[in-house]
């Protein structure tokens, strides 16, 4: 069991990264450790949590900011949010794809991590409008503030979100936040295959209907099933959804689900429960162009996954034997899109790459920015790629 | 055909009621002096690099060997003091200076072809698209070459069951959703000076517009990049797919102010554009309850698609510009607009009104037709070249500022132009928190000039204050480098600057922009 560091105050993550750099020794950096079967395992000697550096620091309700040290739960975010009728946009998973917990505001951010309407709303990595991290040197440093347009300098913000922890130790989020819908409602089209799905989730979302939502799930009791969500004002939802069902009436029967049904619906979609994966099984979540989506999961499944898929079909999550075989054929078939490995035996996740190989010169240039942020890579190393 | 800079300020943007499907004809920005007259000032510079001058003939010839002569628009290397005239400046003309040479490529190879050399010679590099920059962020160097993407202009693919659109740098913002409108789709960042601002320019200044709150900045509309090093290695970002795994490059480089590299072809993100929108004019006799009913349609769950403040010099101006019907005896004017099918509009524009109500407007119109909402944003439309017509210059600075501050932000600059005696007008996107001061001086009179860039650098400050921040979408450029470090510690901008030496480590990229120059020489 490795040493644990969980300051309550920034200046105690600084001081834990500040040591660890004078000392040169490695940090396994985390939240409150509900990923960590994702990407690759990290060998340090000490972890250093931001789980009890907790609670919320601004709420504006009226200008859609809110901010958070990192360690604050989503759950009590979005609590917060919600009792003011706001939401997060990027409507992130919660911990239950890698068996519960309470994922923490700066491990989602750290992953950007971003659920159905991120094709709607923009990723999470979209709305943070500001951030405050240390970097591998022990340094507090700034980037952005608490409004929306802001173009001073280099935007930090964005590199920090999906960097898993190797450039920073996130401290504190300002993320800008919406009204929630006054309601929402799903239309469910009976296709007949994954592909004609995808055809009208493209035409719903080459609509003026405003959908937030667009999903296929090519297995359910009632077949193949196309889902496209709306989320606005009563009378608005009423309406764009009688638009869409008439527009898409030639690729099949169709249903309306209220809003109760399509909350459900769309946690399940969020937390990746269509692919009832067991235990010991692995995840990927593979993003590509929405028509290629189909051909993805149609290759997956010749190579024994299976899956469904989100984001218009640009999103396919796959889930199937923890083995290399599966997942070169994942890899295969992500072509020229990315493809990341969320939940795995170690096993797998210290033999394979988990994320795409980049390039040489890009790879160079990945290793000069870690290094410019942390240069003698004591944070998280070898988490997103081996080596780095 | 060599690029002429644009005015300094023009009118914002398209009216939203001229968006979408039934998009009009756009006006082109009115006519107004380029810049500030007078004298072009100094702004301090890195000395050129000697050794770089003196091989200005051998540097040039290498340059043409490198980019032949375009088949149909001619020598593509500008040397001949004359034709380097239109590139000594961009937006902010005050600024001066010409080139040793500019480079005009029409393919991604030549312009790393033109990078690896200048890389391998030590030779400073300043990237340009159109030269709207309102911050100098394309103002060059004795010693630079100027690479100018005005050549690469084409549109490479238009995808619209995947919702995205391949374009080379050089297209104009408005080029792209001129390319897909015939199917009612836009490209929704909407810079004021979309018409002739180019996708490469809007890509490394992270440029907004106008619908921000709705359709978010740049950076929220980009897919993929392909992307020039210092070193002339072409490299693909991103692509069709989203949120692509490993480093967000494409976060990191958009508003990065050529400071990393050049971008030479950008995928983006085109939108279905809503069935309609419609637009409503409320005026108050106060500020604050302006500002109270901002917060009262935000908090009412309701995001319309622009949501513009004006105060009174501004309303005033405009009205004597466009004759508009604004009230010319409000403190202050919101004008609203809204989206969505007939009825969706309808409902949408009551609710505002009823939530406008209970704070005794002096006027409330709500547009019946699409041409009414044309005539609700005749006067906003026209607010910079209206200031223009009142006073012989003016600055139009970028702060933004949390919306709750804007009663005292407007105060407070309200006292300022006391004491600098100067005059100023106010617009203010207040769905997104960027103010934009319009202060009025005369460029004849330097100590007028003066007072003014003291004014605009107090109300910088004041955003910063107040917790916002220097620039919303103009960039930093080289006008605010200066005040970097009112938002910034020195171990801040130390770190900025080694992400920045990690893709150049000479400087060679577009130096003296952003970071204060003492340091960034260092």
């Amino acid at each position: 069991m490795s040493a644990w560091l969980a300051p309550a105050e920034e200046g105690g993550v600084a001081a834990a990264v500040a040591d660890a750099f004078a000392a040169g020794e490695p940090l396994a950096v985390e939240g409150a450790g509900t990923k960590r079967a994702m990407l690759r395992p990290v060998q340090a000697a000490r972890t250093l949590s931001t789980a009890a550096l907790s609670g919320i620091t601004l709420y504006r309700p009226k200008e859609l900011v809110i901010a958070a040290r990192a360690g604050t739960p989503l759950a009590e975010i979005e609590a917060a949010l919600a009792a003011e009728g706001q939401m997060l946009i990027a409507e992130p998973p919660s911990a239950a794809l890698w068996g519960g917990g309470q994922a923490t505001l700066g491990g989602v951010v750290a992953a950007n991590l971003s659920g159905p309407r991120r094709i709607a709303g923009g990723a999470m990595r979209d709305h943070v409008l500001g951030i405050r991290f240390v970097n591998g040197r022990g340094e507090v440093i700034r980037s952005g503030g608490r409004v929306l347009k802001n173009v001073t300098g280099l935007d930090l913000c964005k590199l920090l979100a999906g960097s898993h922890g190797t450039l920073g130790v996130i401290t504190e989020i300002t993320l800008k936040v919406l009204p929630r819908p006054e309601t929402a409602a799903t239309l469910l089209l009976r296709v007949a295959n994954t592909a004609a799905g995808v055809q009208a989730l493209c035409a719903g979302l080459g609509s003026p209907y405003g959908v937030s939502g667009a999903a296929v799930l090519p297995d359910t009791p009632e077949g193949p099933l196309a889902l496209l969500r709306v989320e606005d004002f009563a009378d608005s939802v009423a309406y764009r959804i009688g638009r869409l069902q008439d527009l898409l009436a030639g690729y099949g029967d169709s249903r309306r689900a209220d809003a109760e049904e399509t909350t459900t619906l769309w946690r399940g979609i969020r937390d990746g429960a269509p692919l009832a994966a067991a235990a010991e099984e692995a995840i990927w979540r593979v993003s590509v162009k929405p028509t290629e989506g189909p051909g993805v999961l149609a290759a997956v499944q010749a190579a024994g996954g299976r899956g469904y898929l989100d984001w218009g079909g640009g999103l396919v999550w796959i889930a199937g034997p923890a083995t290399a075989a599966l997942h070169a054929a994942v890899m295969a078939a992500a072509g020229s899109g990315s493809f990341t490995l969320v939940r795995a035996p170690d096993s797998l996740r210290t033999a394979v790459p988990v994320i795409p190989a980049e390039v040489p010169p890009l790879a160079a240039l990945s290793r000069r920015v870690k290094a410019a942020l942390d240069p003698k890579g004591i944070l998280n190393p070898g988490r997103m790629r081996a080596g780095l | 055909m060599p690029s002429v800079p644009l005015p300094g300020c023009s009118p914002r943007t398209l009216p939203p009621a001229l968006r979408g499907r039934s998009r009009l004809p756009c006006p082109l920005p009115p006519a107004r002096p380029s810049s500030p007259r007078g004298v072009p000032r100094m702004i301090r510079q890195p000395d050129p690099k000697p050794e770089v001058l003196a091989r200005r003939e051998e540097i040039i010839a290498a340059l043409r060997a490198l980019v032949p002569p375009h088949p149909l628009s001619g020598e593509s290397v500008i040397a001949d003091p004359l034709r380097l005239k239109p590139y000594e400046t961009d937006g902010l003309s005050a600024y001066r200076q010409p080139p040793l040479a500019v480079v005009l490529p029409s393919t991604t190879d030549q312009v790393a072809a033109v990078l690896r050399y200048c890389h391998a010679n030590g030779v400073r590099v300043v990237p340009r698209g159109a030269g709207t920059s309102l911050s100098g962020g394309a103002l060059p160097m004795a010693d630079a070459v100027v690479i100018g993407l005005m050549r690469m202009n084409r549109i490479l693919q238009v995808d619209f069951a995947n919702r995205l659109a391949v374009v080379e740098a050089g297209v104009t913002n408005i080029g792209i959703t001129r390319a897909v409108e015939e199917k009612g789709f836009f490209y929704a960042p909407d810079p004021s000076s979309q018409l002739a601002c180019m996708i490469g320019g809007n890509v490394m200044m992270n440029s907004g517009g106008a619908h921000c709150l709705k359709y978010g900045v740049t950076a929220n509309n980009l897919l993929g990049l392909t992307f020039v090093t210092i070193e002339g290695e072409i490299l693909r970002l991103g692509g069709g797919h989203l949120d692509p795994a490993g480093y967000d490059w494409l976060g990191l480089i958009t508003g990065s102010e050529g400071q990393l590299g050049i971008v030479t072809e950008v995928t983006v993100r085109i939108l279905r554009a809503a069935e309609g929108a419609r637009a409503m004019l409320v005026a108050f006799a106060s500020v604050e309850a302006a500002g109270k009913a901002v917060d009262a349609i935000i908090g009412s769950g309701i995001i319309p698609v622009a949501l513009e403040f004006m105060d009174r010099p501004c309303i005033h101006a405009c009205e004597a510009f466009a004759h508009a019907g604004y009230p010319l005896d409000a403190e202050a004017m919101l004008i609203i607009e809204v989206e969505g099918s007939e009825a969706e509009q309808d409902a949408l524009l009551a609710r505002i009104r009823d939530i406008c109500a209970p704070l005794s407007p002096i006027r409330l119109r709500i547009a019946a037709t699409p041409e009414e909402s044309a005539a609700i944003w005749k006067g906003r439309k026209g607010a910079f070249g209206a200031v223009g017509r009142i006073s012989p210059d003016y600055l139009c600075m970028d702060g933004t500022i949390p919306t709750s501050e804007l009663p005292r932000v407007l105060a407070r600059i309200a006292e300022m132009s006391q004491h600098f005696g100067l005059q100023v007008a106010n617009v203010f996107h207040a769905g997104d928190g960027n103010l934009h001061p319009l202060i009025m001086f005369d460029a004849n009179d330097p100590d007028s000039l003066q007072r003014a860039e003291a004014f605009g650098a107090e109300i910088l400050k004041l955003c910063v204050e107040v917790g916002g921040c220097l620039t919303g979408e103009h960039g930093v450029g080289v006008e605010k480098r200066d005040l970097m470090p009112v938002q910034f510690a020195p171990h801040e901008l130390d770190q900025q600057r080694a992400i920045k030496s990690a893709f150049d480590p000479a400087w060679l990229l577009n130096p003296a922009k952003v970071f204060p120059l003492a340091q960034a020489a260092a």
